[in-house]
């Protein structure tokens, strides 16, 4: 092919430039098979650097250099765990602050789920609760332990209120974003089929706030278990908080770790079962053929 | 034959922008009518206007109870499967039954239980003109249902509404900016323009219709005059 434009001939003479421009070629060369003695798997990859971390934490304290003071050894904390769990300490305290933070985020979910729907769904209740959810919004929750110790006391009921707290923000922010990111376009369709008020809230507006909905509740379980350390600083006698404070006077740094692990696993373990959650519920969203 | 849609005097305007324009239409009962106008013209505002989704208007529409539509994009909710669907928003329980004749109809029954999001766009047009015609309107409102689909599925969907036409006998508003779909499909073609219908043609041609008989070519050529169109090339070299 030349370079010259087809269309060269209807150009008036005057319009013709007086040269093309040269053609600028790159050349692009494969990455497949580029010469790589030795290639580590990923997975490999990922886990060197956590495992050698823990490696450089038993070595530094075997030997002394990191004093128990500071922070046990990885053996002490498994030491500590062996032993709670035995003597039953440990289970209990998971148990209290289990049913804490689920008494907590049952509250709390209920209440964003209510306020949700009801700005959601209603412009009156927009006016009214959006604008006000905003506002408690700016202030850290955090900072509210004192006036809920004014308020509840030191007991069970400021440590769930503070969850409930917690867990209400992201749940609502997300289900009321969900709810008002409904595809017009759909609303639209369905109405023409015939769906009422109530057709529409139940086949089109929740199952769009759905995703959302999804992304709230793994916010909200990550916040209730945050509320809850905080929490249970207040006065606990029991619970995961009330280990650590006790550990804390005598310095036992292998139980302060442990109880620090228990709740990362705890953490963990609720996103988990949020994700298994979600891949069942969106299924429409997988691109296979689901026959299920 | 009796009218299915009366429209008298129908104006509608958006923040003082006037889109229709003391606007008469008649439709009759059974009658396939293309709409075809260039865009923003005020046909997809019309159709809408039939659909009873915008009632913000002046004068006086008179249509059929039953009525449903299919739109440019199929519209499907993504979290039903196919067949819920099709009978979403009809009275009483869903009757798969029901909405696999509507999907045999169209061609598509085989892929009754599979989410829409698996659909090729041609298939989700099919089940979008299923879950209107399962209502067995006595209007039924296209909007540009075949614009976002390539040339050869367009081709065999035009066909399947042509044949659920005869099927089914009810009226068509089909809004188009297609000229010839228009002509193979419709018996009148209307041209909109300024909020107006400032031409109509009636199509007297046999069906199916011949792309390259003398008549056809001919209005096609008086369409696209009337839409502004010349369509002639020009531009080889001498």
């Amino acid at each position: 092919m030349t370079t010259k434009p087809l269309d060269v001939g209807v150009l008036p003479d005057q319009d013709r430039p007086e040269d093309p421009p040269p053609t600028t070629r790159v050349t692009i060369r494969g990455t497949t098979k580029t010469s790589r003695r030795f290639t580590v798997p990923r997975s490999v990859r990922r886990a060197a650097g956590p495992v050698g971390l823990i490696l450089l934490w038993f070595l530094t304290s075997a030997t002394g250099v990191l004093p128990e003071s500071v922070l046990a050894s990885p053996v002490d904390v498994i030491q500590q765990a062996v032993e709670l769990t035995k003597n039953g300490e440990l289970p209990s305290a998971i148990a209290a602050s289990g049913r804490r933070a689920a008494i907590g985020f049952l509250i709390g979910a209920t209440v964003a789920l209510g306020l949700s729907l009801l700005a959601g769904l209603f412009r009156l209740g927009e006016d009214v609760i959006d604008s006000s959810m905003g506002m408690f919004r700016a202030i850290p929750w955090v900072g509210l332990i004192p006036l809920f110790i004014v308020w509840f006391g030191i007991e069970e009921t400021p440590k769930i209120a503070l969850v409930a707290l917690g867990v209400t923000y992201p749940l609502y922010f997300n289900i009321y974003g969900g709810i008002r990111s409904t595809d017009s376009q759909l609303v639209e369709a369905a109405r023409m089929m015939g769906l009422g008020r109530l057709g529409l809230i139940k086949y089109v507006i929740l199952p769009s706030a759905l995703p959302g909905a999804l992304v709230g509740l793994r916010y909200a379980l990550s916040t209730a278990w945050l509320a809850l350390v905080f929490a249970e600083q207040i006065n606990a006698d029991a619970g995961l908080g009330y280990l650590m404070s006790n550990a804390q006077q005598y310095f036992r740094t292998d139980v302060i770790v442990l109880c620090l692990v228990v709740y990362a696993l705890l953490g963990l373990a609720c996103d988990f079962a949020v994700r298994i959650l979600s891949r069942r519920l969106l299924t429409w969203r997988a691109n296979f053929e689901g026959e299920a | 034959m009796a009218n299915s849609v009366e429209i008298r005097g129908l104006s509608r305007a958006f923040d003082g922008n006037t889109v229709l324009h003391d606007l008469d239409l008649d439709i009759r009962e059974g009658e396939f009518v293309a709409l075809l106008g260039h865009s923003g013209c005020g046909k997809s505002t019309l159709l809408r206007i039939l659909a009873g989704l915008d009632d913000e208007i002046g004068g006086e529409v008179t249509v059929p109870a039953r009525r449903s539509a299919a739109f440019q994009s199929p519209r499907l909710l993504p979290w039903l499967k196919v067949w819920r669907n099709v009978v979403l928003g009809l009275p009483g329980r869903p009757d798969r039954d029901l909405a696999l004749k509507a999907l045999d109809e169209v061609g598509i029954a085989e892929r009754a239980t599979v989410w829409p999001k698996t659909l090729s766009g041609g298939q989700a047009q099919r089940v979008s003109l299923a879950r209107a015609l399962v209502r067995e309107p006595e209007l039924l409102l296209l909007d540009e249902p075949f614009g976002a689909l390539d040339a050869l599925t367009r081709g065999k969907v035009q066909q399947l509404v042509a044949e659920l036409w005869r099927l089914h006998g009810c009226a068509i508003l089909l809004v188009t900016h297609d000229v010839e779909e228009a002509l193979l499909l419709a018996d009148r073609v209307l041209v909109m323009d300024e909020g107006r219908i400032a031409h109509e043609v009636t199509v007297e041609l046999p069906r199916p219709r011949d792309l390259t008989a003398p008549e056809f070519v001919t209005l096609r050529a008086r369409l696209l005059n009337w839409l502004g169109v010349t369509h002639t090339l020009e531009g080889t070299p001498s």
